[in-house]
């Protein structure tokens, strides 16, 4: 064994492989979203997916930005191709119904999917609380500036984007932002 | 059914190869050699297994099976047959699946050829490739699982990444690439088993895989001029190459493979180098886990980057064991790799040879440094950055031209020592080259000086190439009155190797040529116009005939044609175009490219009004571009000469 050879190919080794150890914890696509702080894009879009009462819209109604001023709504984005979405949708769907009578809106947005497949997709998941609108030509996830699905849109009650979060959600993060959204609303 | 088949497979694979890895030391240690054929059975078993699980998800793609995890990520009923067929490789588990059936295919034919050789080289290099499968299978059955079950199952999928299946090269490149890039593994895995046998000493190692290493180099610079076309083609920017980590990946072991393929020369004829080849070959083998790990973990940012998961870590664990193992291997065999040889004079091949190995390593040192800058960046000061072409051009340009010069220079000295009369008889004549080049550049109106210094250069080293040629057909002439075709097929066949290698320096050169000029002398031009208006650049005008729409299955396309004019005739016409689809927010663009000897006018339409009224036309006129495509079959040409069994030592 050549020691001197041996300690310095592992003096260039190990640093690297530490590198690279430091690396995996970081998220070089971790780009912060510009959108947060910023008045959220209006919108007016058909339901599809009625949802199941008391949260429920009849299919067909308009579901307008407008006039849902002065409540908190959570926009999330979804499409029945969407396999991450599966993981969020239970647990969405449930904290949605905990906050039935409170002044906090659960809206579901087809992304570049057919609302046939969408109901399906609800039905075959078990049921969505909250109603779900269709986006022809995806014109709203534009506006939004969607990566991809799912992402979901908190938005506060004066019709602001107050926080973004890309991926499956968890009910944590949920009752986290949404509760704090609803105690500035209430000041 | 096809899910659990595939997934089985797999399994059972893992233990197929986990009883070949231990199966060989233990026949090696106990002297029980009997053992051998059953861990060469293992090799054979983890390939029909392997297959089984890849065609399983072929299957499973075509038949639109979303119950299949893979499957329901990227497949689409929509998507055309064969664009599903290659979507094997176009998302993170398909691509390792595949990885594992191209290494487990390489492990089969090297067994296969080699199993009767007596010595304990093969075993322990097959246990190797083992060794290296059973990686990728853990990260098919772990991180990487592409048969995991969907319930319920999706009534359709998103398809593939709109940018994978818009171009037929989408079925050529990633191909090419592994084979390539998985066939670093052989050179590898025997100079692995070379040490472990302790017949590091005997150069066999090197003698068997000289074919399966410049094979796998031949694949692999096939396969980055294929990425480079295809990037030209589809993504309508007008370049080839940006320094993406991706493609920076694919150039390291290239580097370090082609330092290889010399210096393999210098100790097979001078008996010197032994040690460096060594580390060249496991470093080589490094850089492709690397490139593999860079790309599939998402460490750093790309445009060719997969989704992730915690894959990383597995890859991350696989480098420090194989970087570590075969570091103390190469250490502790160290002292039996004393060179026979030594070098005689500075005016000598080898010499050249070695100059020729420190630039391509400096060259690999440096890209790795850019590729890796962002992350050390991030671990010291926390900012993110990105190393962009700036850095990558300024640092390789007077690293380029070197290479280029020693390129003529090498071909033109003989081994050991060369005279001054010598030196002078060969090193002088192509300076003509040289300045002939250099006169068209200054004329074509380039004042760079690395462009002038790497025009010069090629044309000194695509004369001393052709000279080499010119030469042996002379002398052949002389001595047996041949004619000049005769003497050229009978001169190359004589010595494959040689005049393999100087194809693939005219085809590098080639390659040299379109790169330098297109650099040089790219002209572009944007304009918005109306249908009957024409756009005009550097001699070729084009005009709007009309703007089109059509749908198709899995997408929509808009387009424009465009006739290119010859004062008020028509020469031909030219259709960029545009998709939009469904799961892409942004369209993903199909440059029109018009492909003449000196260069391509290339065409891409950049945005449009939606009633046709108006077109932006973006217009570039790329010189000596269709010889990077050209110089890269040369190249491969050249290397399939070498590689083409010689006859030679049957006839004497």
């Amino acid at each position: 064994m050549n020691w001197k050879r041996a300690t310095i190919a592992a003096a260039c080794v190990v640093p690297l492989i530490i590198l690279f150890g430091y690396g995996l914890t970081r998220d070089p696509k971790d780009i912060p979203s510009p959108l947060p702080g910023h008045e959220a894009s209006p919108f007016a879009l058909a339901v599809f997916a009625p949802g199941q009462p008391p949260l429920n819209r009849a299919p067909g109604d308009t579901v307008r930005l407008a006039e849902l001023k002065g409540q908190v709504v959570v926009l999330n984005f979804w499409a029945s191709w969407c396999l991450s979405c599966r993981d969020e949708h239970q647990i969405l769907s449930e904290t949605a119904k905990s906050y039935a009578g409170k002044p906090v809106h659960f809206l579901g947005v087809l992304y570049n999917d057919e609302p046939g497949n969408g109901t399906q997709w609800i039905e075959q998941m078990g049921g969505q609380s909250y109603p779900s609108v269709t986006d022809p030509g995806a014109r709203t996830a534009i506006n939004y500036g969607l990566y991809g699905v799912p992402e979901t849109y908190f938005l506060d009650a004066s019709g602001r984007i107050a926080y973004k979060a890309t991926g499956p959600v968890n009910e944590r993060l949920i009752r986290h932002v949404v509760d704090s959204l609803m105690a500035v609303a209430a000041k | 059914m096809t899910r659990l088949l595939a997934h089985d497979a797999i399994l059972v694979s893992m233990a197929v190869v986990l009883f070949g890895i231990v199966a060989v030391p233990v026949a090696m240690r106990t002297g029980r050699r009997g053992l051998l054929p059953y861990a060469f059975a293992a090799v054979y078993t983890n390939f029909f297994l392997v297959s089984v699980a890849a065609v399983a998800m072929v299957y499973a793609l075509v038949t639109h099976d979303f119950s299949v995890s893979y499957v329901a990520q990227v497949g689409g009923r929509a998507t055309p047959l064969l664009f599903t067929v290659i979507s094997l490789w176009g998302a993170l588990e398909g691509s390792i699946l595949f990885w594992a059936w191209v290494l487990s295919m390489y492990a089969a034919a090297v067994v296969w050829i080699n199993s009767r050789r007596p010595g304990n080289l093969v075993p322990y290099a097959a246990a190797t490739l083992l060794f290296v499968s059973f990686f990728f299978a853990i990260l098919l059955v772990g991180p990487a699982d592409p048969f995991g079950v969907v319930s319920p199952v999706p009534p359709d999928g998103p398809g593939p990444n709109p940018l994978l299946q818009n171009h037929i090269l989408m079925a050529i490149h990633p191909p090419l690439l592994y084979l390539g890039y998985v066939g670093m593994s052989v050179p590898f895995a025997f100079a692995v088993g070379a040490m472990l046998s302790g017949e590091v000493e005997t150069d066999d190692w090197m003698r068997i895989t000289r074919r399966w290493t410049l094979s796998a180099w031949a694949l692999l610079s096939a396969a980055i001029i294929a990425g480079m076309w295809w990037s030209y083609e589809v993504l309508g920017w007008g370049g080839y190459w940006a320094w993406d980590p991706v493609e920076n990946a694919s150039f390291l072991p290239w580097l370090t493979a082609t330092a290889f393929l010399h210096s393999a020369m210098v100790q097979e004829r001078r008996g010197m180098l032994r040690l460096w080849n060594l580390n060249l070959v496991v470093g080589t083998f490094l850089l492709t886990i690397l490139g593999t790990f860079l790309t599939r973990s998402g460490i750093v940012s790309s445009v060719h980057a997969f989704t992730t998961g915690t894959i990383g870590y597995y890859f991350l664990a696989f480098i420090a064991i194989v970087m570590l193992a075969s570091l103390a291997l190469v250490a502790g065999n160290s002292e039996r790799l004393r060179s026979t040889g030594r070098f005689d004079s500075a005016a000598s091949r080898e010499t050249v040879f070695l100059l020729n190995n420190l630039f391509l390593t400096a060259f690999m040192f440096t890209v790795l440094t850019g590729t890796l800058f962002p992350l050390v960046a991030e671990a010291i000061k926390g900012v993110k950055v990105s190393v962009g072409e700036p850095f990558f051009n300024r640092m390789s340009l007077p690293i380029v031209v070197t290479l280029l010069f020693l390129m003529g220079v090498g071909p033109a000295l003989p081994w050991k020592a060369a005279s001054k009369a010598e030196l002078k008889a060969k090193l002088v004549p192509p300076a003509a080259g040289a300045g002939l080049m250099l006169v068209i550049a200054l004329v074509a109106g380039a004042r760079n000086v690395y462009a002038l210094l790497a025009f010069a250069f090629a044309g000194y080293a695509a004369f001393a190439n052709l000279r080499e040629y010119w030469i042996g057909m002379r002398a052949r002439r002389i001595a047996h009155g041949e004619g000049w075709g005769t003497a050229l097929v009978r001169l190359v066949g004589g010595n494959r190797h040689r005049y393999g290698g100087y194809t693939a320096h005219l085809g590098v050169i080639l390659v040299a040529f379109g790169i330098a000029a297109s650099s040089t002398f790219r002209t572009e031009y944007e304009a918005t116009i109306k249908p009957g208006e024409t756009i005009s650049l550097s001699g070729h005008t084009l005009r709007l005939k009309a703007m089109w729409g059509r749908e198709e299955p899995q997408r929509s396309v808009v387009g424009a044609t465009l006739e290119v004019m010859n004062g008020s005739m028509v020469k031909g016409t030219m259709e960029p175009r545009m998709n939009f689809y469904p799961m892409s927010q942004s369209p993903v663009p199909t440059p029109a490219v018009r492909s003449r000897f000196l260069g391509d006018l290339y065409v891409n339409l950049q945005a449009f009004r939606p009633d046709g009224s108006n077109a932006t036309i973006r217009v570039i006129y790329e010189p000596l571009v269709p010889w990077i495509w050209f110089g890269g079959g040369v190249v491969v040409f050249g290397a399939l000469i070498a590689i083409f069994p010689t006859g030679r030592r049957t006839d004497a």
